[in-house]
């Protein structure tokens, strides 16, 4: 099996693509595939400060890498959730990764900043662990971008999991989510744009990407994200891609293109008017937002946002 | 040949040396749910795995990112 680009051995081959990569051009090509959704969906500029959520996973690992090599500005984010053994794990990765690169990571912790973790606050709150651990990592996401002047939130979303998304808004018919399904979400009463460089790529060559590039990333799957439907419908979508490589692409991508204008009526209808949470002073349509709830009900205590000065 | 598994972390052993695509079938994976790693090197489909190799594979299916 020879590289594409150089007839070289490869070490990657990539069925949707009809293409294998020696290592060097692999890389190559995920730089590529990101600079393209870049660029494609007008995400940012160089002159944006980024901050990227960082789970010690391959994805997050990969691109906040990935960006760094294209020249952007891009600081980390590590939530601690407090799930055992595999946050202390994950969070190691996260910043072992930022500290042999020299790059900044801001890490939140949940129980030492709000009094609760991820098991005891989605029982409190009655929610299932990833609803809670969501809601929690979106809240915080939006408070340290606010502190600390970031313009744009960059997670580690991939093809998989957009596509995956997509099954299930589809099975469901949740209209108001597939109108906001899309690799941007714009800034909004002050909370920062959010986006998704890693759409042009799948989770096999994210994980692929970190090998060939020597990222250790953490390995083990969240305990607490066993038999969710996520990975029920990626599992369904593998099936089909097994037998129709470049289905996910197809199904995601030209749902952006072709699918996604016919529902932009049911985003504007879901969009109500924000005011401003009592408790934390975030942006909600109740007078507390939900994540405050959640930590009243988990027992812990709420943090007031501050806002860094506006840069000139 | 060792062969490395996760999720459950297991081992299993072959006597003979095969390709790539003959390990996963024996072992019914899907090759596009994983990486296989020989010597920290990640190897493709049509590649051929020596008897005494020490080879992982790499689950790939995470349940989301960040």
């Amino acid at each position: 099996m020879k590289c594409r680009v150089c007839r070289g051995p490869a070490v990657i081959d990539l069925k949707r693509h009809n293409a294998n990569f020696c290592g060097e051009h692999f890389l190559r090509f995920c730089n590529s595939q990101v600079e393209k959704a870049i660029g494609e969906y007008d995400m940012f500029t160089k002159e944006d400060k980024l901050l990227v959520a960082v789970s010690g996973g391959k994805d997050s690992l990969a691109v906040w890498a990935i960006l760094i090599e294209l020249g952007y500005q891009a600081d980390g984010l590590y939530i601690g959730l407090g799930i055992g053994d595999y946050s202390d794990i994950s969070g190691q990765y996260a910043k072992d990764f930022a500290e042999a690169r020299d790059l900044n990571l801001h890490v939140v912790d949940l129980v030492e900043e709000y009094g609760y973790d991820v098991p005891n606050g989605s029982k409190a709150a009655k929610r299932v662990p990833c609803s809670a651990c969501g809601m929690s990592k979106r809240h915080i996401f939006d408070r340290v971008a606010l502190e600390h002047g970031y313009d744009v939130l960059v997670t580690g979303h991939n093809l998989d999991d957009e596509a995956a998304v997509l099954f299930g808004n589809v099975l469901h018919w949740q209209t108001d989510y597939l109108a906001r399904q899309h690799p941007v979400l714009p800034e909004r009463d002050g909370m920062p744009r959010k986006v998704k460089p890693l759409v042009r790529l799948d989770e096999r060559e994210m994980a692929a990407y970190c090998v060939v590039s020597g990222i250790d990333y953490m390995l083990d799957e969240c305990p607490m994200s066993a038999g969710n439907s996520h990975l029920r419908y990626k599992d369904a979508l593998n099936l089909v891609e097994q037998n129709s490589p470049g289905t996910k692409q197809a199904f995601f991508h030209k749902f952006l293109s072709q699918g996604a204008p016919f529902f932009a009526d049911a985003g504007e209808e879901a969009r109500a008017e924000l005011g401003t949470c009592a408790t934390c002073g975030g942006p909600t349509p109740n007078d507390v937002c939900a994540f405050c709830r959640l930590v009243e009900r988990a027992g812990g205590q709420p943090v007031k946002l501050t806002r860094a000065p506006a840069r000139s | 040949m060792i062969v490395e598994l996760r999720n459950p972390t297991r081992t299993v052993e072959f006597d003979e040396a095969m390709s790539v695509a003959k390990l996963l079938n024996r072992l019914k994976v899907d090759r596009g749910s994983v990486l296989v790693i020989c010597d920290g090197t990640l190897v493709p489909y049509d590649s051929k795995l020596a008897a005494d190799a020490v080879v992982e594979i790499r689950n790939v299916i995470s349940g989301g990112a960040a």
